[in-house]
């Protein structure tokens, strides 16, 4: 069981969840509550990681941050060290192959907020702030939840996004995924399965909670 | 004071001009895509128009400079389908519209708003576990919490039975009785309003048709358009056979000659449309004497006698009037004492007051002002 391994996929999946979901809540309801014409296409770009060979995103992303790019040269020049090949850079590409998984639901959620519920907060003379932290937030609250947890789940099993950009360094971007593809090349079945067992596991746990937690919540609104 | 509204928009089309009484209960009714529920989302500012001007008690809530946001209008807002937050409890649903207030006193408050529309004893119950009445109290508890000054209701009273409904038309009036607030209750229902409102706004593509007290926008419809939202059939046409003098004048219908109250500017052209209201067209028993005493007599076949519950709709075929059919509406046990039947020979009487001279429909040329009526409501 390769411990460290496991170590950094959590710490990968945390990283992800806290720079993630405030950008996908807050992009999401624009999405929700907003009509313009460009609309589907913003869309089909934030669903792309979905459709998108993980080859072909990892390769963009070690592109965007390669020693030669903008964004890459401006790390550098701030941390010292380049972002591809690096636990932050690792952070990077999963915040942008999970934006699918967070965004979507929480859309999802915010739209089926009606227009009237959404109003009454004005009408009851609620901010915006108050009617988010009352109305909205609360109400989404499945939508955020499932986002979370898949999007914790699928950083904790991403594979080829992450050997493209993060490669196979122990302690740094080996993540428990390479691990088991690590182990299994090396004939180390027992390591492989354990960890495989593991993973296969905790997503199981995690998913279940997450079903059984928007079940409650939602029966409590539901109409008699 | 009251309520001055101007609101002009392409989609939903709206040219609206009207004045809305204070303390009373005013009904904005048209058909369903007329603009209604337009017209009371733009007065709570949920809606922005090309050009809207709203003003509540001389306090400019829209002008061409000012949009005051939704929370800073003094409203209450009941939409159709209550828009209850299902999260919340009745109480904190009520709460909500209290967050000035400090904890003790909110809770308080929020409990006498919910005493106030009956619904004491829900509290702890959340939306879904409420029946569409116990919503709609709910929703109106919430709506009066913050004491507004205007209080906006949408058709509050479709999604509910008929027996609700009708138990929801006296708390209504009740609890208006008690706050006197300014009330704009939307609704397609003619007789819903005609209980409820004092006063009607009259609705068709955007347009106000015609506003004034109820009794009287429901009885003398001023313009064709307005008898027909008014579901009014009988709108006829007639010739004039002397122009208006001394407040009468003298139309040509088929071969009848009848006699009605006009001004002179009610007959501009040589002819002109009228209307009776069904419950006007009085049966004239044929075994009296009635001489010359009879008004506007015109004497009709019966062609069709449909019983509608405790009342008679009568489709009749005025005398040399092969293409008209004019309805009267009666008691049943009117139609026993009169023997009205199939094939009938009957004369009707069309009282000179309640004939009803129509004038050519046109937008309103300047702002409807309502006028108030001394009776309270």
């Amino acid at each position: 069981m390769d411990w460290t391994a496991i170590a950094l996929s959590a710490e990968l999946a945390l990283a992800t969840l806290f720079l993630l979901m405030p950008l996908a809540i807050a992009t999401a309801r624009w999405l929700a509550i907003t009509e313009f014409k460009g609309k589907p296409w913003i869309e089909g770009l934030l669903a792309l990681p979905l459709v998108l060979p993980p080859t072909v995103l990892g390769y963009y992303l070690l592109v965007a941050m390669g020693a030669h790019s903008p964004l890459g040269r401006a790390f550098e020049a701030l941390a010292g060290q380049t972002l591809a090949f690096s636990f932050p850079g690792l952070v990077v590409a999963s915040v942008v192959f999970n934006i699918p998984f967070a965004v979507q639901p929480v859309q999802r959620a915010f739209e089926a907020i009606p227009l009237d519920v959404r109003e009454a907060g004005q009408c009851c003379g609620l901010t915006f702030w108050q009617a988010l932290r009352k109305v909205e937030l609360p109400l989404a609250w499945p939508g955020i939840l499932s986002a979370a947890v898949m999007t914790f789940a699928h950083t904790l099993g991403e594979f080829g996004v992450v050997l493209m950009v993060g490669g196979n360094i122990p302690g740094e971007t080996k993540t428990v995924a390479i691990a088991i593809y690590d182990k299994t090349q090396s004939f180390d079945h027992a390591s492989a399965g354990a960890m495989s067992l593991l993973l296969l596991v905790i997503s199981l746990v995690t998913i279940a909670i997450s079903y059984g937690l928007v079940e409650r919540l939602m029966k409590r609104r539901r109409a008699p | 004071m009251s309520l001055v509204l101007e609101l002009r928009h392409d989609g939903p089309l709206l040219d609206f001009r009207a004045e809305i009484p204070e303390g009373r209960i005013t009904g904005l009714v048209g058909p369903s895509g007329s603009g209604k529920t337009s017209i009371l989302r733009a007065v709570a500012g949920l809606l922005r128009l090309r050009h809207a001007r709203v003003a509540m008690d001389g306090d400019i809530w829209d002008d061409a400079v000012v949009h005051r946001l939704t929370r800073e209008r003094s409203i209450g807002f009941v939409p159709q389908h209550y828009g209850l937050f299902p999260h919340m409890t009745a109480l904190g649903n009520v709460e909500t519209a209290l967050t000035h207030l400090s904890r003790v006193p909110r809770r308080v408050r929020a409990a006498r708003c919910l005493a106030l529309a009956h619904v004491e004893g829900l509290e702890a119950r959340y939306p879904g576990e409420l029946s569409g009445g116990q919503r709609q109290r709910v929703a109106l508890a919430r709506a009066i919490a913050r004491e507004p000054h205007l209080l906006l209701l949408d058709e509050p009273f479709s999604a509910v039975d008929r027996s609700t409904r009708k138990r929801l038309y006296v708390e209504l009036r009740r609890l208006h009785e008690q706050l006197r607030t300014t009330v704009v209750l939307v609704t397609h229902d003619l007789d819903e309003a005609a209980q409820l409102a004092s006063h009607l706004c009259l609705i068709s593509h955007g347009q106000l048709v015609q506003a004034g007290p109820t009794a009287e926008v429901l009885t003398r419809p001023r313009t064709e358009r307005a008898a027909r939202l008014l579901d009014i059939p009988n709108v006829f046409e007639a010739a004039v056979e002397t122009p208006p003098s001394e407040g009468m004048v003298h139309l040509r219908w088929g071969p009848h000659r009848l006699s009605a109250v006009a001004a002179a500017a009610d007959c501009p052209h040589s002819t002109v449309r009228w209307a009776v209201l069904p419950t006007n067209v009085l049966l004239a028993r044929q075994d009296k004497p009635w001489g010359d005493h009879l008004e506007n007599p015109v004497p009709a076949v019966v062609e069709e006698v449909i019983e509608l519950g405790a009342d008679v709709v009568v489709w009749l075929r005025p005398g040399g009037l092969p293409d008209t059919r004019l309805q009267i509406r009666l008691p049943i046990r009117a139609v026993r004492r009169y023997a009205v039947a199939r094939g009938a020979e009957v004369t009707v009487c069309l009282r000179v007051a309640d004939i009803i001279l129509l004038g050519d429909d046109e937008p309103p040329p300047a702002p409807a002002v309502i006028p108030a009526v001394s009776s309270p409501v």
